[in-house]
């Protein structure tokens, strides 16, 4: 077993990384994931960690100088928020679709304008149909054990995908937390060496990257879309085994108090925490409200969401980002079309909230339920906004 | 000993490699000079080299999913990033060398980019490469234009020329209005150990540049003008007669700065007149004397300053 330390998540996922003995890591700096590759850089510096330590001018860079790494064959990881990802994002879409295998930790945070470094999930959001794994974490212990998990789900062979793992921005990133820390023959136990298919080296010629005439293309994107999919049973073994090894058990989908509940809010991220207070809260008023966390956002977990939300009358979602001008907000839209088909398919609210950083609390989560059972309409409001 | 290494120096052309690395079939056009210097850049390096490249004519002629050229390993991600990537490439074998993973072998990394992947959107790559001291070769092959997406202007795109978005016109006389930005001068300024130009034209001038950046430690930039018959609205047959024009009338000299020395390659006794480059060329058949006569004194004082630069003797 590990000890438990009293430490910043940042700090603790820095270290996660550090322990997976990464060959590459590839540094811009962005509040608030900064302390990540801060800490990395330490740790480099001091000779903790034999990696190349890569100083890179712009996001674009990083995740280029990520995508050359991993072809070589070195373990590489990455980590940025918000506008640095929208910087990237052209070469996101190109990591996943080259299959290559990178880890990043996104601090999520508001994109500009206006300029905000606060959380909400518009950064991620944007990259949603990017072909990465995206994971959400709910508290430090989750970002730290997710460090060894997405390395070992994206340098599976049956995998080898990029993965994504959101880390609420402050909310999560900044905040000092109780975490049990693996022992290196822990990470040893659980995390292969990685011994990528293909890599650019002399002694094997490949090109990678060709051009694709529409004859290919379209097989190409059907190819990656199932690579996608195929991860999920991966996704879950990494889970369960490191449920073995931890005593944690994670999934793709978690249900708190949703037995026998007639409305279901279903949440990812920090908010889950909350939302999990104010679901006590009304139990305890004898009203029957149970909670969703979707933890595996892509691929989605389809039938998991549908488990999970059987038997409910009504479903509240609440978004963390908004989709201007569409009929309601991103995890509503997976939600809706998911329960559509379903037979006595619940009512499904959307509720936008914490945008930007606005605070919300477990009774603002308590009033979004009481709003969301009186509304008929089914588009989506944004919470709490002032006039 | 040193004397042998001269020697090897002088006459590079008994150590060029009968291999090709490009193989013949790609799509590019008949007489493109571009991929003529990639295959000698190539031979130059040999083997043991990876390759990462920008999007481009090159690219696209060469990886037609699923056909490949490339006898080397190649990469190509995206349009403003080969010097990143290579940055990458680079990184990851250094931890994995160091780490005892991938055998302890000598692999020569090249980022290669067109004009505009070099001069203007992968700039900021570039730089970036130069300044963290990656060891890696950067290739810029220039042909003075967009080609890949049907000849529009680059900042490399000289004063003079025209191309499908610096057409010449009552406003813009000149087609192109602005200076080629002198990519190479500024390459040079972020004090890399090796910079040079070159042309497919002098090929073992070519050559024995990429030799040499291959040997030398840290970043090296070798901006190579590659004569597009295509977008030059030329013959397909008079690249090479075109590259030695640019050269010899010091449109394009073949100069390299080492170590902060500059050298001169190549110096005519005397240059040719500018109209005689510019003869036969459709890109440049808008221009009137005032014109032409304008590029001629830039390019002598150009060339003056070069001469200079270079501690030649200037003739008064
Ligand atoms: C971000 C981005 N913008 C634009 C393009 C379109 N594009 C592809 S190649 C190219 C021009 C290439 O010109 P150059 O680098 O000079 O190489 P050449 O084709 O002339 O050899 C452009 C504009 C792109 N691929 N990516
Ligand atoms: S357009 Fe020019 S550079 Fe491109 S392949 Fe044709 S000749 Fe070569």
């Amino acid at each position: 077993m590990g000890r438990k330390v009293g430490v910043e998540v940042s700090i603790a996922a820095a270290d996660a990384v550090g322990l997976c003995d990464v060959d590459v890591v590839a540094a811009y700096p962005i509040t608030p994931q900064t302390h990540v590759v801060e800490h990395l850089s330490e740790l480099c510096a001091s000779g903790e960690l034999d990696a190349e330590f890569v100083p890179v001018e712009s996001e674009h860079s990083a995740m280029s100088v990520c995508c050359g790494s991993s072809a070589a064959g070195a373990r590489t990881f990455t980590s940025t928020s918000a506008q640095g990802l929208a910087l990237m994002a052209e070469i996101v879409f190109i990591a996943s679709s080259m299959r290559f295998p990178i880890v990043m930790l996104l601090a999520n945070r508001a994109l500009s304008a206006p300029l905000s470094i606060w959380n909400d999930h518009s950064d991620t959001m944007m990259v949603r149909d990017s072909g990465w794994i995206q994971i959400f974490c709910e508290n430090g212990q989750e970002v730290y054990d997710a460090i060894f998990h997405s390395f070992r789900v994206a340098e599976d062979p049956r995998v080898s995908l990029p993965v994504m793992i959101n880390v609420d921005g402050f909310n999560l990133t900044h905040v000092i937390e109780p975490i049990e820390f693996w022992s290196k023959e822990m990470v040893g136990k659980y995390l292969p060496p990685f011994k990528p298919l293909y890599t650019l080296h002399p002694s094997k010629v490949v090109s990678m990257g060709a051009f694709g005439m529409p004859e290919i293309y379209t097989e190409a994107r059907k190819a990656q879309d199932e690579a996608l999919w195929k991860s999920y049973p991966v996704i879950k073994q990494g889970w369960d085994e490191l449920a073995e090894l931890t005593g944690r058990k994670y999934s793709p989908v978690e249900c708190y108090k949703t037995e026998g509940a007639d409305t279901i809010i279903l949440a990812m991220g920090s908010i889950c925490e909350t939302a999990s207070l104010a679901v006590d809260k009304m139990r305890e008023d004898g009203k029957k409200v149970g909670l969703v966390k979707l933890r595996l956002w892509r691929p989605l977990p389809v039938d998991d969401i549908k488990k999970a939300l059987r038997g409910a009358k009504d479903v509240l979602v609440l978004d963390r980002a908004v989709s201007f001008g569409a009929a309601n907000a991103p995890v509503t839209s997976e939600i809706r079309s998911i329960m559509y088909h379903e037979p006595d398919r619940p009512n499904v609210h959307n509720i936008i909230a914490g945008l930007g950083g606005r605070d919300v609390t477990p009774d603002h989560v308590i009033k979004m339920v009481e709003s969301a059972l009186v509304d008929t309409n089914y588009g989506y409001n944004i919470f709490g906004v002032r006039s | 000993m040193a004397e042998t290494e001269k020697k090897k120096v002088i006459k590079p052309i008994k150590n060029f490699s009968l291999e090709e690395y490009i193989s013949s079939g790609h799509r590019a056009c008949q007489g493109c000079a571009e991929v003529l210097a990639v295959r000698h850049v190539l031979k130059a390096i040999g083997p043991d080299m990876i390759l990462a490249m920008a999007t481009g004519c090159m690219e696209i002629i060469s990886s037609p999913y699923p056909l490949t050229s490339w006898n080397v390993p190649w990469i190509h991600v995206a349009f403003e990033n080969a010097a990143a990537v290579a940055s990458g490439v680079e990184s990851g074998l250094k931890a994995l060398r160091r780490k005892g993973r991938v055998p302890d072998k000598d692999i020569t990394i090249v980022a290669m980019g067109g004009d505009g992947g070099t001069t203007d959107i992968g700039f900021q790559a570039l730089s970036g490469m130069m300044e963290r001291g990656h060891k890696v070769i950067y290739v810029c092959v220039d042909n003075e234009a967009y080609m890949n997406t049907g000849i529009q202007r680059s900042s490399s795109t000289p004063f003079g020329a025209t191309t499908t978005t610096s057409p010449a016109g009552k406003n813009a006389p000149a087609g192109q209005m602005t200076w080629k930005k002198d990519m190479v001068a500024i390459a040079a300024a972020h004090g890399i150990p090796y910079t040079a130009t070159a042309c497919p034209s002098f090929f073992t001038d070519l050559q024995k540049k990429v030799q040499k950046a291959k040997e030398i430690q840290g970043p090296s930039y070798i901006h190579i003008l590659s004569v597009c018959p295509t977008g030059w609205r030329i013959q397909p047959n008079k690249a090479i007669e075109y590259g030695q024009l640019a050269v010899d009338s010091g449109v394009f000299p073949l100069y390299e700065v080492e170590q902060g020395i500059w050298k001169l390659n190549r110096k005519p006794k005397e240059l040719k007149p500018v109209s005689e480059y510019f003869k036969g060329q459709g890109r440049y058949r808008h221009l009137d004397e005032s014109l032409t006569t304008e590029i001629q004194e830039k390019i002598n004082s150009r060339w003056k300053k070069l001469l200079d630069q270079c501690g030649e003797k200037t003739e008064k």
